[in-house]
């Protein structure tokens, strides 16, 4: 266990060489991409928002399931099949058909080539389930198929979010999904996420609809009230035009009723039927109507066919400027809600970076001076390989630009206090062996090798604890895990191949002294 | 060479003792689950101004309907830590309070820490540390069981269940607030405890082996005295560590560094008093680690 040839030792150098050079790149500034790599900061340390959104999908079924009654509908007619007492109920559609019918329908459900109801070969699913429920058929969502709406939605929302967050111009953002229907936005450096909680709030559903008193309106109409939550106006169901039709909007100042504007831009089809409105319409009230509220409901006085206009409805400055941000980016596809946050100002991450720092240090001399008190020359041994551990540690984590969190310097300082284990399990194993063994050379060969089988089992029931805690945890305390994770494998190389290194060298130069250690 | 198996029995009766001490305080007063747990709203508060204190801010929050709201300083006169449940889940609950305490202290405060957990958020997270802890525990049992035999895996168990009831135990009788961190530290405890059980257990084994005529009483012991001075050496550089994680650490790395030096302490002391206990009760000698040789 003592020999070392010479290419080993020169390995181990270079890998040592090599991780401390890494681990520096994050206080030195190399011109080379490869040591340009540097650890990242977790929010808790740099400052920063998290925001765990989650999609709410009820209103996304409860749409799809309403456009699914007229397509079942108009499908059937065509086959001559009349649809009785349709209605939706707790994300089910029921509908009567008479006897002769039904199994035709459910022929219809069931067919894997169906256009009416998808099948996913790859899950053995349709996505819609029908059921002979005696009194009528009920149709609703397979597993598969909620699946696949759900990701759909989910897909569409992070694209969403993505614009808003962008629009805002924080630094570096990390927007991930997580399962399938929740949004993960990371905002670095943001100590005040207000104003970005508001704008992920708002699906920003916009549309244009007539004002009608006309309560026969062949679209239907409802009563929605105005934004400041006081009027109310009956407005037909039927839309002009909707966020989708926008190219553009801008905030604006209009000079001459000394009020802030939205300007917007629409797309051709939106240009043409806003044309048409304004020309049929003139002297009605057009809605403008933003997630079921009423912004403002301005009288048409002219035909507007140039494709632009305008929204004002007492908006400030930072209002407006919002609202044209929500209508660029587009309409979420459902509702957010933020289940969970957690803001960590600059000041206290910096706070924080010093507090673990100090706690560094102080830890790393008091474990430096116990070991030399304890074990003199080998104390000193097991303290060079400690610092060079230490280094190889941040280079790994600098290498895969691992996050660094508090927990995670905690973690770093656990694997200092017991990064000392191995190197002592051999030292007092060694002590043993010279007991019965006048031989230093083969007292310390017995030392290393008797003591291995107890060190590893001892490092990976850590190393489990460790892994279980990098999947089952969140944010800082898995950069705990990957500290402490890394810091096994670092330790076990630092004290066989540096330590043992060192060792050797010291051992075979003082062969006959006795008490060696 | 000390005596440890002279005390076998006493320790034992303490370990019982406090187990069903510990558990019956799990049951009857319950932990002190922070928000991560329990859903709710946490913020920390750096004051620039003496006339912000605990009792103003209890004022200013007791107004604000919030339900039962608590404040306490977080470390130096300057810093509180407001907790509340916002049942109602109120979506701008943050804007209102600023807007609130703007009223009555101008700018001379600042937020410098928030969190807000929903109430799914907070069950799900409960839901995945029991997981992890349970998972970590079935892992360590399996990854002994084929390291070692049977006897000596209900033995590191054992004491592991000692080591995560009895900290446990100790954050419900002093109220101590369980968060995220503290799931990090009871995995890192099992981890470490675990550690300690296996490099006594594989001296015990090498023991058995190498003696047929010591009885496991006497084995344990000579194997406890033989690994002790890296017992104790271990746990002191850890100790170490950790008490300088505690004192300089910061306020939020507090719980969790408290309860990993309870934690390294009963690990220490059930991997002698339980572990090989374990072993001397359920009789193993050396036929037990030379069957699976043979």
């Amino acid at each position: 266990m003592l020999y070392f040839s010479k290419l080993r030792i020169l390995f181990i150098t270079l890998f040592s060489v090599l991780f401390i050079l890494i681990a520096s790149s994050n206080l030195f500034k190399f011109d080379d991409n490869f040591f340009d790599k540097k650890i990242n900061l977790g929010l808790d340390l740099q400052g920063g928002s998290y925001l765990l959104l989650e999609i709410d999908n009820e209103p996304v079924i409860e749409q799809k399931l309403q456009n699914l009654t007229t397509t079942i509908r108009n499908y059937f007619k065509e086959k001559n099949i009349k649809i009785n007492n349709i209605k939706i109920d707790n994300q089910n559609i029921f509908f009567n058909v008479t006897d002769n019918d039904k199994q035709s329908v459910l022929d219809v459900f069931q067919d894997e080539n169906s256009d009416l109801n998808p099948y996913y070969p790859r899950f053995k699913s349709h996505q819609l389930e029908i059921e002979d429920t005696g009194l009528n058929l009920k149709v609703n969502f397979s597993r598969q198929g909620l699946i696949k709406l759900k990701t759909s939605s989910q897909d569409q929302a992070i694209e969403i979010v993505r614009r808003r967050v962008d629009e805002v111009g924080t630094n570096e953002p990390n927007i991930l999904k997580r399962g399938n229907n929740r949004i993960l936005v990371e905002l670095p450096g943001l100590d005040d996420p207000m104003r970005i909680k508001s704008l992920l709030g708002k699906t920003a559903n916009l549309t244009f609809r007539f004002v009608t008193n006309d309560e026969s309106d062949r679209f239907g109409v409802e009563k929605l009230k105005f934004e400041n939550g006081l009027e109310e106006a009956m407005v037909s169901k039927r839309i002009i035009i909707s966020g989708e039709n926008l190219l553009d909007a801008q905030p604006k100042m209009d000079t001459q009723a000394n009020q802030t504007i939205v300007s917007f831009t629409l797309d051709r089809v939106g240009a043409k039927r806003f044309g048409k409105a304004t020309s049929t319409g003139i002297g009605k009230q057009l809605a403008i109507v933003l997630d079921g509220k009423i912004i403002s409901a301005p009288v048409v006085r002219d035909t507007i066919a140039s494709g632009s206009g305008q929204i004002s409805g007492g908006f400030t400055f930072q209002s407006a400027t919002d609202l044209a941000l929500l209508l660029r980016s587009g309409a979420l596809p459902a509702p957010l809600d933020i289940i969970e946050e957690r803001t960590v100002g600059p000041d206290l991450g910096q706070d924080s970076i010093n507090a673990g720092m100090i706690a560094l240090a102080i830890g790393f001399m008091l474990v430096i001076i116990f070991m030399f008190v304890k074990y003199k020359i080998f104390g000193l041994i097991t303290n060079v390989t400690l610092i060079v551990n230490l280094f190889i540690l941040l280079g790994v984590l600098t290498l895969f630009e691992a996050t660094l969190t508090l927990p995670g310097i905690a973690g770093i300082i656990l694997t200092v206090g017991m990064a000392v284990d191995a190197n002592v399990l051999i030292f007092e194993r060694i002590k043993e062996e010279l007991k019965d063994e006048t031989n230093n050379i083969l007292a310390f060969d017995g030392g290393y090798t008797k003591s291995r089988t107890a060190i590893l089992d001892a490092n990976i029931t850590t190393l489990l604890a460790a892994i279980i805690l990098f999947f089952m945890g969140s944010g800082p305390v898995k950069g705990f895990a990957v500290t402490l994770g890394v810091g096994i494998f670092t330790t076990l190389f630092s004290v066989y191949f540096i330590a043992r290194l060192f060792t050797s060298i010291y051992v075979s130069k003082n062969k006959n002294k006795e008490k060696l250690i | 060479m000390i005596a440890f198996n002279k005390y076998y029995n006493h320790f034992n009766l303490l370990s019982s003792v406090l187990i069903i001490v510990s558990l019956l305080l799990l049951i009857f007063k319950g932990l002190n689950f922070g928000i991560d747990f329990k859903g709710g709203t946490l913020i920390e508060l750096r004051a620039s101004d003496s006339k912000i204190n605990v009792s103003s801010l209890r004022d200013r929050f007791s107004q604000m309907n919030l339900g039962d709201v608590s404040v306490k300083k977080f470390g130096n006169d300057t810093d509180f830590l407001v907790k509340f449940e916002n049942k109602d889940n109120k979506k701008n609950i943050i804007e209102e309070i600023k807007t609130n305490l703007d009223k009555s202290f101008g700018n001379n405060y600042d937020f410098r820490r928030v969190e807000n957990v929903g109430p799914k958020v907070s069950a799900e997270l409960l839901k995945s540390g029991i997981i992890a802890i349970s998972l970590s525990l079935a892992l360590m049992l399996i990854y002994i069981w084929i390291r070692f035999e049977w006897q000596f895996s209900l033995g590191a168990i054992l004491a592991l269940f000692h080591d995560v009831i009895v900290t446990l135990g100790i954050f419900s009788l002093f109220s101590l607030e369980i968060n995220l961190s503290i799931i990090a530290a009871v995995l890192t405890i099992v981890g470490y405890s675990m550690n300690d059980t296996v490099v006594i257990f594989d001296r015990v084994r090498e023991n058995l082996r190498k003696y047929s005529d010591i009885k496991i009483f006497e084995l344990t012991n000579i194997s406890i005295n033989e690994t002790l001075s890296r017992t104790i050496i271990t746990s002191a550089t850890t100790l170490l560590a950790l008490l300088a994680i505690y004192f300089f650490g910061g306020e939020i790395l507090k719980g969790f560094s408290l309860a990993m030096i309870l934690g390294v302490i009963f690990g220490t002391y059930s991997s002698i008093y339980i572990a090989n206990t374990v072993l001397v009760r359920l009789r193993v000698s050396q036929k037990t680690v030379l069957r699976e040789d043979d």
